[in-house]
């Protein structure tokens, strides 16, 4: 269980992200919207470790991270990146393996057992026909589920991923978030994901964020907060929210020049 | 051969590397290879000695090996064993070695910077080490006195002194809080170069008699070169070496960007620093006696990932050995070909580097190998 406590953060004194508290789930995927702007990559960050809190706590499993050594959060929290950059000359496979990282010393290589790990997870991730192919090749779908192979990896008990989705075709966006949800329901993985695409979170989020200018505006189920008040209110955008079709999850629907009609 | 990774997944039992198996045995080639030219050219220079002299020469200074090398005729008179000794075991082997030395440290230095800066241009004088080096030399040139340390002397000591202030001072200056931005840290070190290299070229213009030996420093090349500078260059370049191949699995982890080096575990900073460190100190003692020798840095490591891929594993010790080489043949080249005049070094590597590294970008257009 990834726990924030009253937490703030952001770059050079500057704070992007005020006395932010929540709760993730094992087993149970997390998600963050908002608009642009409004902390989710910095939240995203603060949980990996990579920028320092100004005030306010994390806790993973009731730890704090703050005392954490990199490699031993490596070890727990495993961060899939936006649009991360990955060297061209290397093949899929050695970059999966580079999820091993934090569980071998400087000196050790990877052995066998490490080689299988990195295999299993390009199972889990449908990336074994292209293992040697090199990274350079490869398309925008590859590379991001190639990475979300290599947090797997890291055998963590909690994944990060920021704006997966982006750039994806809706194919891809699909076959994306399934792999994600699968894999919080079989390995028992704490999910964060942030999001921009409203509909995408609405059907794979158990629980949602919404984020504005900086501070935790709502949270709840999908179907709680994705409302067109709270979307005005934090988007500023004329939406009409209907139920799907087929689950009644919240679907958000745009019009064309911004008017709306009744909702 | 290599193996796809579903065939050797496919096996029964999963062996311990994939296709590292070639890379290996590649190493232990090289390493032959090295051993084997270093007694090559130790034959050749303007003394015609022959190859079964020179070598049982050097086979009776190893330990429990008791021949005495038959004299020969030079010159129609016989060489005694003295003389032979000495052109062979104090001119020309500390001489080789030191080339060996200095070809390493540049090729390993230039494979990390390129690693650190993520950047196929970088090479081991991107921060000033070249241009801090130059104007030490320079200096202690134009300085009226004669000034020596241990086993240095002046040109080296300045040289050394010079390279290892000038990469401090773009250190300092590139420095943003804890953190130290890639990008900031090659433009100043551009800028620093610049600046220094301007003061070299005025100190050039009113040097007067002793601009010949700046310019010959400049280009860069192995002389006169003394056991004593090997002993002293060896220690270095070793411990930087070993301190640099120890972090090439954080290298190869930070060819992703510095942010998901950090989600992987690794302290990029302090790894950063220490790769920084270790290269500029084996770049500047490996340059201080020999001047500025060029492309093999940028070259070697270049060469080694087009041949045999981009892990810093095996691009670190490949690109030693291979520079090693490298430098060698040049220097070999440089002190053969028009005898008695000796050619600068530098000259010889860039003339050979240069159009290696047009060739290289054309080849770039269809081929990602950085």
């Amino acid at each position: 269980m990834i726990e924030l406590d009253n937490i703030s953060l952001g770059y050079n004194h500057q704070a992007v992200l005020h006395d932010a508290s929540m709760k993730a789930r094992p087993g149970q995927i997390l998600g963050l919207v908002g608009p642009n702007g409004s902390g989710k990559s910095t939240l995203i960050k603060g949980m990996a470790g990579v920028i320092d809190l100004f005030s306010g706590r994390i806790l993973i499993d009731d730890y704090d991270i703050k005392t954490m050594k990199r490699d031993k959060l490596a070890r727990i929290v495993a961060t899939v990146p936006q649009s991360p950059v990955l060297p061209g000359a290397f093949t899929a496979f050695e970059v999966v393996l580079m999820g091993r990282t934090p569980h071998l010393g400087l000196l050790r290589y990877e052995g066998g057992k490490d080689l299988a790990i990195a295999w299993q997870a390009m199972e889990a991730t449908h990336t074994r026909s292209f293992a040697d192919r090199r990274v350079s090749e490869l398309s925008g779908g590859e590379r991001q589920r190639i990475v979300i192979a290599r947090a797997l990896t890291q055998q963590p008990k909690a994944m990060l991923l920021d704006e997966p989705t982006a750039n994806l075709d809706i194919n891809h966006q699909v076959e994306i978030l399934n792999l994600v949800k699968s894999l919080c329901l079989e390995q028992s993985l704490t999910v964060i994901i942030a999001l921009h695409d409203l509909n995408l979170a609405a059907q794979y989020c158990d629980w949602m964020v919404m984020l504005n200018g900086g501070k935790v505006y709502i949270e709840g189920t999908p179907l709680d907060i994705l409302t067109a008040p709270n979307i005005k209110k934090v988007y500023g955008a004329e939406v009409c929210v209907y139920p799907h079709p087929i689950n009644k999850l919240p679907t958000t629907l745009i019009t064309a020049g911004g008017s709306h009609g009744t909702n | 051969m290599a193996r796809t990774v579903s065939e050797v997944f496919n096996e029964p039992a999963i062996p311990l590397a994939i296709r590292w198996h070639s890379r290996v045995y590649s190493l232990l080639g090289l390493a032959a290879l090295l051993v084997l030219v270093i007694v090559f050219v130790t034959t050749l220079g303007s003394v015609p000695i022959p190859f079964s002299t020179t070598f049982q020469v050097l086979i009776s200074q190893l330990p429990f090996v008791d021949i005495t090398p038959a004299s020969p005729e030079i010159f129609g008179a016989p060489l005694s064993l003295e003389i032979l000794e000495t052109i062979i075991l104090d001119i020309r082997l500390p001489r080789i070695l030191l080339a060996g030395l200095v070809g390493a440290a540049l090729a390993v230095a230039g494979a990390t910077y390129q690693g650190l800066f993520r950047n196929p241009l970088a090479d081991p004088y991107l921060l000033g080490v070249a241009s801090g080096a130059g104007l030490g030399a320079t200096i202690a040139m134009l300085i009226p006195f004669t000034l020596a340390w241990m086993a240095l002397g002046a040109v080296p000591l300045f040289a050394f002194i010079g390279a290892i202030g000038a990469v401090a001072v773009v250190y300092l200056l590139a420095r943003v809080g804890k953190t130290l931005p890639p990008t900031t840290l090659i433009l100043a070190g551009v800028a620093l170069s610049a600046l220094l290299t301007s003061i070299t070229s005025y100190l050039m213009t009113i040097s007067g008699a002793e601009l010949h030996g700046i310019v010959f420093w400049l280009l860069g090349g192995l002389y006169l070169t003394k056991w004593s500078e090997v002993w002293i260059v060896l220690p270095c370049v070793l411990a930087g070496l070993v301190a640099i191949w120890i972090h090439a699995r954080p290298l190869n982890v930070m060819q992703l960007d510095e942010e998901q080096a950090q989600q992987l575990g690794i302290n990029v900073e302090r790894v950063k620093l220490i790769l920084l460190v270790a290269a500029t100190l084996i770049t500047s003692s490996a340059i201080c006696f020999t001047g500025l020798i060029g492309f093999v840095g940028i070259l070697i490591p270049h060469a080694v990932r087009l041949i045999w891929g981009p892990d810093y594993r095996f691009l670190l010790p490949l690109s030693m050995l291979v520079g090693a080489i490298f430098l060698i043949l040049a220097d070999t080249l440089a002190r053969t070909i028009m005898p008695p005049t000796e050619i600068p070094v530098g000259i010889i590597t860039a003339l050979c580097g240069a159009p290696f590294f047009l060739y290289l970008l054309r080849r770039r257009k269809g081929l990602a190998f950085f």
